[in-house]
Order: structure tokens, then sequence, then C-alpha cells
């Protein structure tokens, strides 16, 4: 196998940037379809804003993956099917409704968060640079999903028992963040990204924190829920992909 | 008759309040001072930030945002134009160029 | 009440003040009718943006590439953020946004006509930006200049951030025409479905237009609506060429005498059956809007429950 910078290998560099990019496309994905569709007309901006932050992340990082074997961002995005999607089984979760696309945002973007952080200093140069520019963006979705959890937990006996229902719609998905595959823990060896054990606490103080101070809690019962990261997915992403893909795969061969 | 049954039953959301509006000042990344640029509603000042930033700045226009109530502006009245706006006319001596130097000269 | 003196001076130094190109600004006296005009115009243009969203929308989730994709959410998003400072301006008039809302939904304001017509193909959303945010954009130049200060200003940004609407909507037709011929077949199918809904944008021709002398005279409205008409087949005739589709119109030629194109009469009976409800997506495009409403109205709330008790607990503390 060829040994990358850092001594990361082609396969291994890969793998760690389709699993972040495909994180980043498909929830992307789910944003946008909130257009038209939001609570108020100044929050389809930040829905918009996020989905934006997100698309062009998975750009970049579905770019690098597909350096290897000289693949586009394209080819990567319309070209493969829903075994080969490599994202978190949360970000393929349908929005539901806004405190359960609140709440998605909230668990994901503070992982994302402290990965980012992790990684701007970590030795691959290309997934530094990457995270360099995601982590400000980042902290900016973690931020606008905290004054949102914050005041749907804290606001009408309504809004409290749907971020009830979100959290354990959501909480089973958890479990997976810090899966480690095993391209992921010799990406970790070679200091590319972080160890996800080391993530995990931080992760969970800061969101249960901030659900202590809404009035929330994290629900009583463990998370189970993973397969995403090795292809594995819930039914929900063969029908985002369908619709994402259809017209790019009517066209075989043009250009858009 | 008239009272709750005879109401139109297409009112099933409430517009009574709307969420309060707010100035927005930003101070671009070359900008001297903040300045106006429009206005938005939010339920609270922190909310009112983070919409400024996604409404007003998607194109890099500002490095640091303001937001005030808007019924927190008092604006001078409009007849008041006169006493407010024209005493300065007649002095001439604040402007520049009511000073005469010679042409060549930078100054 | 009969008009009183006092009335009739205020009137004469609104026009004059007008006449002399000021600015109308909120808190200005102005005539209750210059007022009703301006909150309609304004709140039908602000609600145009925003049902102008779903149209383009409908494709965001199929855009058949991802820097496609990011150029159709960022233009979406874009109508939203200018609906949203038409509506503030309109609010400096005195109406809510969420009664501006309410008037969208039970259908006694209009949005533009335009966005009743169902984009069924990913052309579409070139076609769009090519002839509808260029009709728009000839209407809206015009408006930079109209009396009603906080309008014109809204008019001024919004004009700057979709320049590169219409630029877009080119590109994206301009690959298609080249591209495959099912493509280029797409985008011709879109070129003729869309180009005579866009002329009608302008609005009923001068001599039937029976407001236009008033908002002339207010400066409301700049240039008249077959004015602004031809200018755009002007523009777009040469763009068509470049693009190499065709316009659906076999009397549009070039007049050496008007210095101006020629074109074919307008289908005025489809014009008003589509602003009189029966277009493709009327009933479509208000249930969204309705939709939407309804279901926020929680969030809506709870964030304002948030704040009360915010309040509440800093006074108390």
């Amino acid at each position: 196998m060829t040994a990358g910078v850092a001594g990361l290998s082609v396969v291994d560099l890969r793998e760690v940037a389709l699993g972040f990019g495909d994180d980043c496309l498909v929830l992307s994905h789910r944003l946008a379809e909130w257009t038209t569709h939001a609570p108020e007309l100044e929050e389809e901006m930040a829905l918009a804003n996020l989905a934006l932050d997100l698309l062009g992340q998975a750009r970049s990082l579905l770019t690098l993956a597909g350096e290897a074997d000289g693949r586009d961002e394209d080819q990567l995005a319309y070209w493969r099917d829903d075994r080969d999607f490599r994202n978190l089984l949360l970000v393929e979760q349908p929005n539901g409704d806004f405190a359960v696309t609140m709440t998605r945002q909230l668990l994901f973007s503070t992982f994302q968060e402290l990965l980012y952080r992790w990684m701007v200093t970590g030795t691959e140069p290309r997934l530094a640079a990457i995270a360099a520019k995601g982590v400000m963006e980042a902290r900016y979705h973690v931020e606008h999903a905290r004054l949102w959890v914050q005041r749907l937990g804290g606001g009408t006996e309504e809004s409290h028992r749907r971020m009830c229902r979100a959290l354990d719609l959501l909480w089973p998905y958890t479990e997976e963040l810090f899966e480690p595959t095993e391209s992921w823990s010799r990406a970790a060896d070679q200091g590319a990204v972080p160890p996800l054990s080391s993530i995990e606490e931080p992760w969970r103080h800061s969101i249960e924190s901030l659900l202590v101070d809404s009035g929330l809690e994290i629900p009583g019962f463990p998370a189970w829920q993973s397969g995403g990261r090795l292809g594995r997915h819930s039914e929900h992403l063969g029908h985002l992909l369908a619709e994402m893909q259809h017209l790019h795969r009517s066209h075989p061969n043009a250009s858009w | 008759m008239g009272g709750p049954a005879e109401q139109p039953d297409f009112r099933s959301v409430s517009h009574a309040e709307d969420w309060p509006l707010w100035e927005v000042f930003i101070r671009g990344r070359r900008g001297l001072s903040h300045q106006h640029v429009g206005s938005l509603h939010a339920p609270d000042p922190e909310l009112a930030l983070q919409n400024a930033r996604d409404l007003y700045t998607r194109r890099g226009e500002g490095v640091s945002i303001w937001v005030v109530r808007s019924t927190e502006v008092h604006a001078s009245d409009p007849d008041d134009q006169g006493p407010l706006f024209d005493p300065p006319s007649d002095k001439a001596y604040r402007h520049p160029t009511f000073y005469t130097v010679p042409e060549d000269l930078q100054l | 009440m009969p008009p009183t003196n006092s009335d009739e001076s205020r009137n004469l130094a609104f026009q004059q003040a007008i006449d002399a190109d000021r600015t109308v600004e909120p808190r200005d006296w102005m005539p209750e009718r210059y007022r009703s005009t301006m909150i309609r115009q304004i709140a039908q243009h602000a609600h145009s943006e925003i049902i102008g969203m779903q149209p383009e929308g409908n494709w965001i989730t199929r855009a058949p590439s991802l820097r496609r994709k990011a150029i159709l959410l960022a233009k979406v998003q874009d109508e939203a953020g200018h609906g949203l400072y038409l509506y503030a301006a309109a609010e400096t008039l005195g109406v809510g946004r969420g009664e501006l809302t309410e008037l969208l939904i039970t259908g006694r304001q209009k949005y533009s006509s335009i966005f009743n017509y169902p984009t069924q193909t990913w052309a579409d959303v070139g076609a769009i930006g090519w002839l509808v945010d260029g009709a728009a954009i000839t209407n809206q130049l015009a408006l930079t200049k109209t009396s009603y200060g906080p309008y014109a200003r809204a008019m001024v940004r919004i004009c700057r951030e979709e320049s590169f609407h219409q630029r877009q909507g080119f590109e994206l037709l301009s690959e298609l025409s080249r591209g495959t011929v099912a493509q280029h077949e797409m985008a011709q199918d879109a070129v003729n479905r869309w180009w005579w809904p866009a002329l009608m944008m302008f609005g009923p021709p001068d001599t039937e237009s029976p407001n236009t002398a008033q908002s002339m005279a207010w400066k409301i409205k700049r240039v008249s609506n077959d004015e602004l008409r031809q200018r755009f087949v002007d523009m777009t005739v040469p763009q068509a060429q470049a693009l190499a589709l065709d316009l659906p119109d076999p009397q549009l030629r070039w007049n050496e005498a008007r210095g101006h194109y020629d074109f074919g009469p307008i289908d005025w009976e489809e014009f008003r059956q589509v602003v009189g409800g029966h277009g493709a997506c009327n009933a479509q495009r208000i249930a969204v809007r309705r939709a939407a409403d309804e279901d926020g109205a929680w969030v809506r709330e709870a964030a304002r429950a948030w704040e009360v008790r915010q309040n509440s607990r800093t006074s108390a503390a």
C-alpha cells in the first residue's frame, strides 16, 4: 500500500475523507429540504447558510477522497449507491419538526467542531486545511443549534415536549459517532485525526450542560444504532440518494 | 349573533405578535464606523445577532455587528428639518472650501 | 370628510417635494393613497420574492452537480433575504410582517403571476434565471429611483445582490445548449415555456393600466410597463442568439425605423386567467407558504415565551 503524507495510506485517507465528506453532503441535503418551510424568514436564511457551509465542506472532502483513484466530487456524490456511502446514520435521519432538526444539528455539529479543532494541528496537511476553514463554520452551527435548543427546551410546554421527543428519537444514533473504523484508527495512530475516545467526553459534557440549562436531560437509555461508516444505512438514505442522483444519472457523460 | 363561532377559520395561526423588530448596524472591513444596513425580526438579542450575520453579511460585508431594538431608536421629527439642519448653512467657515489658498500649493 | 385647506397645502408640498426628486421618508406626511399604494406594491414585491423561492427550490435537492447545487441554494437564499428587506420596507409604513403574510395566504394580496408556472425540468432553473430574473432586474433597476426612500434603498441592495442571478441562469442554459442533444432540447423547451410569461411580468399594456398615471406622478413608478417590456426584449434577443436558442415568436424582428425589436401579440387572456387564480400552481404555492407559517407557529411562540421568561428572571434577580 502506498504511503501518503505523514505515513497515512492513500486508502485510509480516502476512507476518512469520504466518511466526513458524506456526513457533510447528506446533512446539507437534509437542511436544504427545509427551503421554503422554515418557521420564520430569518431562520430560512440560517438554515440555508448551514446547508451551504456543509456543502462547501463536502466538496473539499470528496475532492480529496477522489484524488487517489481520479474521481471528482460529482462522480463520488452521484455515482455511488447507498451501500458505498460512509456517512453517520444520524445525519441521514429525516428532518422531522424543527426540534428534531436542531437536535440533530447540535449532536452532529458539536462532534464536528471538536474533530475539526483537533485536526487543524493534525499531521495530514490537506485535512488540516479543510478543518481550519470548517472549524469556524462548525462553531457557528453549534452556536445556532445551542440557542435554539435552549429556547425550545425552555419555551412553551409544547416546544419542551417536542424537544424531549427529538432527543429520544435521535439519541440512539449517537453511539456511532465514537466508533472508529479500522481506517480511522490507523489515521489516528498517524496523528492525522484524533482518537475518537478523546472526543467523547468533551462532546458529552458540552451536550449535557446545555440540556441541563435548557430544562432537558440526556435520555436514560444507551445508544445502539451504528453501521453507517461501514455502509449499513437506514431505509431513509436510499430515498435521499434517489432524489439527489436521478437527474445526473439520467444523462451519463453530460456536463452541467 | 357574532362571537367566536363566526371567526373565519383561516386565522388558525396568530399573527398578532411578530417577533420584535431590530435595526442592524454593520462595520465593514474598511469601514470607519457602524452603518445602518436594514432591519430584521428576532425574539431576543442573541438570535438578532445571528440573524443579522446570516442576512447582512452573506458576502463578507462586515466584521462587527450591532443590533438595536427598533423601539429604542429615537428619531428627529421630519417637521423639525428646518431648525435642526438649516442653521449650519450660514457657517460656511466650517467647510474647507471657505478658505482661499494659493492654487499651486497642496494644502 | 371634505379636504381641508391644510390637506390641500400638504398635498401640494408633497407633490413639490417629489417633483424636486426628494425621497419620501417613513415619518414624513404623505397622502393616504400614496401610503396604501406603497404598502400594496412593496408587499406584493416581497410576496413575489418569497413565493418565487418555490419554483427554483423545487430543484435544489436534485441539482445535477454539486457546483450547481451550491449556486442554486445561494440564489434561493438570496430571495428569502430580498423578501425580508422588502417586508422591512413595508413595515416602515406601519404594517406588520405577520399581517402581510396573512394577507398573502388568504389571497387578499397578490404576488407575481410568473411563479404560478411549474418548473418541470432542470432547464427551467436556467430559464428563470435568464428570463424571469432578467425581466425582474429591468423592472427593479427602474425602482432604485422610486420616491419612497426605504423601498428605493432596498432595491439598491437587491439589484447589487441579484447581479449574479441572471448570469448564472444564462451560464446554466449555455451549458445545456452546447451540451448533448437531450440537454439542448431541454433548454429550448424551457425557453419556449417561459418566454411569454416573462413578457407578461411587466404588467398590462400602458393603455390598460389604470394606476400608471398617478404612480408616475408620484414617481413610485418611473418607467411605463410597455417601455420596460421593450427594453427587456431589446436586451434579450442578442442574448438568445449567443445561447443558440430560439425565442418562440415568429413576429420577432428588428425594426430599423423604431430602433427596437418588434414582437408578436401577448396573450392577455392567459395572463388574466393566471392572475385570477387559474394558473397551474396558484393553490400549491399558497398551500406551501401557509403550511410553513402554520408549522412554524409553535417555534416562534416558544422563542417569544423563552424571552419573556428570561426578562422576568433578570428583573426578579
